[in-house]
């Protein structure tokens, strides 16, 4: 088997195992979206400082999956292993 | 396919390597002329007819609204003894998010290339530490073995991990955006292109490029504000 073909099968089976991750951050930014919404509902007035909090930690909990995303695009489009041939 | 930055021409030359005139710097450079002949523009109509009063609707009530709107947010989140860096933050917003929204006119935004970004948090990175050190001077340096000395790699690599983060946040929200809308418009035929994409610029350029913009400047003036007052 040409072992350029297989570091690029593999290579794809790793971006899409990669973006599994992306799971855990869109469930956890879905709590913490759902918990702002129950914080809004009982102090409305306080709406302005609940909504740059939760973009605050709902950006920071994004970071993870961006790295996994990131991790995908390299193996795809710009793949290290191939060099190493 | 090919998401990659391209290189256009060759620029100059540093020893052996080749500097390279890329999409990037071409987009770099064209949104920073259009901010600084706007600026300019806006400049000097404001100056010619300003009014202590000014009649509503007028364009100097819609620039003291933009100023007073980001002043207020800057003091609420830096505190006040820091409001001088207003001015950087609203330069670095109206940058990145000007840079987002370019990708809808057809250039590549700047902030998909992680040089730009990583330029950008890197800024963030030596302003917080360049004000920890000169507004806090010794509580600076004691916040490091806080609580004890075992804890000094870890706050390290927690300080060296923010300016990654930042910059990666930004620029993989971007490039995704990038890479979607590109794989998209190869796959939809020619007439459908001026129609499905529309939804999705709408979303990853117009939405999420202004909440990136908005989430990378607010999170540097907490980064900052939290290194220059300490913890406390």
């Amino acid at each position: 088997m040409d072992p350029k073909a297989f570091v690029l099968g593999m290579s794809a089976l790793g971006a899409g195992l990669a973006i599994i991750g992306v799971m855990g951050a869109g469930a956890g930014q879905g709590y913490a979206a759902g918990k702002g919404a129950e914080a809004v509902g009982r102090q409305p007035e306080a709406r302005g400082a609940i909504m740059s909090t939760l973009l605050i930690g709902v950006a920071i909990a994004e970071t993870t999956a961006i790295y996994g995303l990131l991790v995908a695009i390299i193996l795809l489009f710009a793949n290290p292993l191939i060099g190493k041939l | 396919m090919d998401f990659s930055n391209k290189k256009l021409a060759i620029l100059f030359r540093v020893g052996d390597a080749n500097v390279y005139l890329t999409n990037t710097l071409v987009s770099t450079w064209t949104i920073g002329l259009v901010l600084i002949a706007l600026a300019f523009v806006l400049r000097l109509m404001y100056m010619k007819r300003y009014q202590d009063a000014p009649a509503s609707g007028s364009l100097q009530n819609v620039l003291e609204l933009a100023v007073e709107t980001m002043s207020n947010f800057v003091t609420s989140t830096l505190g006040h003894n820091l409001t001088g860096l207003g001015g950087y933050f609203f330069g670095v917003f109206v940058f990145i998010i000007i840079s987002n929204f370019s990708a809808l006119v057809g250039l590549r935004p700047p902030t998909a290339d992680l040089s730009t970004t990583l330029a950008l948090a890197l800024n963030t990175f030596f302003l917080t530490h360049f004000l920890g050190i000169t507004r806090q001077q010794g509580e600076y340096f004691k916040e490091y073995v806080n609580p004890v000395f075992i804890f000094l790699p870890i706050h390290l690599i927690g300080e060296i991990s923010k300016p990654i983060s930042l910059s990666f946040r930004l620029f993989g929200n971007i490039l995704g955006g990038v890479i979607i809308l590109g794989l998209l418009y190869k796959a939809l035929p020619i007439l459908l292109r001026f129609a499905v994409p529309d939804v999705l610029h709408l979303y990853f350029d117009l939405f999420a490029g202004s909440l990136q913009a908005y989430i990378f400047t607010i999170l540097s003036m907490t980064y900052i504000r939290s290194k220059a007052e300490g913890s406390e």
